[in-house]
């Protein structure tokens, strides 16, 4: 099937999940990704799935608990708000170990905000979202063939390290419309000897589980899931990197924001500015050797975001602060323009001259 | 010698870490009990709460899963729609647990007659916490949070779950029961076992609320803390069956049929 459909990114989404072998969706209306829920109304039925909407976005994440405490895949879906309720759940997912998949599709906010798209829930994702230390693998998908593609990825990577996985998208990415192939090898899943699936009365109990009283075994356990994380941040991170060879001005940007960027940054080449883009692709872990290796020749690091300043704190870290980072930004579901863009790029080219 | 009394299958042989005279224990025997007659134990999935009852994941020999607070029934859903054919899944859960932070997951995963076995243990009382007033603390009970007795004016009603989820469309079975005799262990006995065996069946939601004691908590020997559920809870929480769907106790089938 390697003929494109146009589909919007949420559609996207959804499919690449059934493809990918959930059988089971669990979510809440929430503008803007309800598409999502709506496609899993109609296929999962058809297929032999589950589709349910649960009373409450704390709901949805806890049955989502359950499907993979008991070894199957499963995915969650909502935006901002509602993926603020999913964090007492996702905490607990990252505290027994559990794979899953979480799609924000971001709105702005705080608070009730608007339904337009943000990336504003950039900290929320990449520095866990719920209480206690522990990360989420995060992917940000730029176009809907990326929607399929790392919701496909998120998958695998969640299975493979036992941790909730999201795919960090927006209103924009999960709105818009674009062809996509669903031309992908599916792995299969690994084996789960520790799922809760009944004993068969052949084997001890699993127990599904993020309790520990005892506060030295508790320390030796967020131990062992750190060095599962520097596993994972030496083997795990990617980046697409766009003219940065030679770049004096390097721009970054994930998600919808990358694709504004990417044009200002032809723009800056077409009137003479060395200018060069790298885009995030896992936000967690985050892709610091691009950027450590551009800062060996970049003169100014530009941040564009749909947020008040978030990706850029990871920026000034991968770089060591050693070029100076500026921040290019729109909120509120407000969106910076290319000539935005390459208007910030003029002036950082104006300064180092 | 033949052995006429022994420790249940499904529960493991280790101590319980309960209070002398929590009926935690009769509650966990029962249940494993049912377990072991119904010949379910290779295929169930318990779920544990938060509350006092949260390490029961070290009793029951069966495979389990704790749960966030509150969160059992939404648990239990994903469980049971895991494999909804093979699986039997049991939440059980305390009166915090159920009838206050996640009253919303038990009254919906009833409305949609999730087929889950829920075992509800209300003393009143938040126990592992060391005794704070609970959504079904009676008026003018004394708790660490209601020192002068729950004064309905400011704290409001008890919850009265068994009533409460009765007025729903969706449940198959609920039944208030309690363990303070003899007699009464026995009738709760046949209760949890019914509400597993209706989950076997794919009857759906049964719920078996059983009334409790907590002497540490409400300050008195075992022996007092017994005479009080009867003096005391049983008047509040009256006993017996409040739906039994299939056994023609709902009030909806009498609609239809008028």
């Amino acid at each position: 099937m390697s003929e494109k459909v146009l589909m919007k990114g949420n559609e996207a989404i959804a499919e690449a999940a059934i493809m990918a072998g959930s059988r089971h969706y669990f979510g809440y209306p929430i503008t803007p990704q309800t598409e999502i829920a709506a496609y899993m109304a109609k296929r999962m039925p058809k297929i032999g799935g589950t589709f349910l909407q649960a009373e409450s976005e704390i709901a949805a994440i806890n049955m989502v608990y359950g499907v993979s405490s008991a070894g199957k895949r499963v995915m969650t879906s909502s935006s901002s708000p509602g993926i603020s309720l999913k964090g007492e759940g996702i905490s607990y997912l990252a505290g027994t170990d559990l794979p899953a998949v979480i799609v924000n599709a971001q709105r702005g906010g705080p608070g009730l905000g608007g339904i337009q798209p943000s990336q504003s829930d950039y900290f929320q994702a990449t520095r866990g979202g719920g209480h206690g230390d522990y990360h989420i693998l995060v992917l940000a998908p730029s176009s809907v063939q990326e929607m399929a593609e790392l919701t496909i990825k998120a998958f695998d990577l969640a299975d493979q390290y036992l941790m909730p996985a999201m795919v960090l998208a927006d209103g924009t990415t999960g709105q818009m419309m674009e062809p996509v192939s669903f031309d992908f090898q599916i792995k299969e899943p690994p084996a789960k000897p520790w799922a809760t699936t009944g004993t068969k009365c052949a084997r001890p109990h699993n127990i599904a589980n993020s309790l520990y009283l005892d506060p030295e075994k508790l320390e030796r356990i967020n131990n062992e899931r750190f060095k599962r994380y520097e596993v994972i941040k030496a083997n795990e991170a990617l980046a697409e990197e766009y003219l940065t060879e030679d770049a004096d001005i390097v721009v970054a940007g994930f998600g919808i924001a990358a694709r504004i960027a990417k044009n200002a940054v032809q723009e800056a080449r077409a009137q003479g500015i060395k200018a060069g883009l790298i885009r995030p692709i896992t936000l967690w872990p985050f892709p610091e050797k691009p950027f450590a290796e551009a800062a060996k020749h970049a003169k100014r690091f530009i941040s564009v975001e749909l947020s008040m300043g978030q990706m850029i704190e990871d920026v000034k870290l991968a770089t060591e602060c050693k070029v100076p980072v500026s921040l290019c930004y729109r909120v509120g579901g407000m969106i910076p323009s290319p000539q935005q863009v390459y208007e910030a790029i003029v002036n950082a080219a104006k300064e180092v001259k | 010698m033949a052995v006429v009394f022994d420790r249940p299958k499904a529960l493991i042989d280790v101590p319980f870490h309960y209070c002398p005279g929590c009926t935690h224990g009769i509650v966990h025997r029962l249940v494993a009990e049912a377990i072991d007659e119904l010949g379910i134990e290779g295929r169930t999935v318990g779920i544990a709460p938060v509350g006092c009852s949260v390490m029961a994941y070290d009793y029951f020999a069966c495979d389990m899963i704790e749960a966030a607070h509150g969160r059992a029934p939404a648990v239990a859903t994903g469980v049971k729609r895991s494999d909804p054919d093979n699986l039997i899944v049991f939440t059980y859960q305390g009166d915090g647990d159920l009838a206050s932070i996640g009253t919303a997951e038990t009254v919906h995963a009833a409305a949609r007659n999730e087929n889950i076995t829920v075992i509800f243990i209300n003393n009143a009382i938040y126990g592992m916490t060391g005794g704070q007033m609970a959504p079904t603390s009676l008026p003018g009970q004394v708790t660490q949070t209601s020192p002068y007795g729950r004064d309905p004016k400011a704290c409001g009603y008890p919850v009265k779950i068994c009533e409460m989820l009765s007025e729903l469309e969706g449940p198959e079975y609920l039944e208030r029961v309690t363990v303070n005799s003899v007699a009464n262990v026995r009738k709760a006995k046949k209760a949890i076992k019914k509400a597993f065996q209706n989950q076997i069946e794919g009857k759906g939601f049964s719920l078996i609320e059983v009334i409790s004691s907590c002497p540490t908590n409400w300050g008195m020997t075992p022996k007092d803390a017994l005479k009080w559920i009867d003096d005391h809870m049983i008047p509040y929480y009256p006993l017996g069956v409040y739906k039994d769907r299939t056994g023609g106790i709902d009030k909806f089938a009498k609609k239809e049929d008028k």
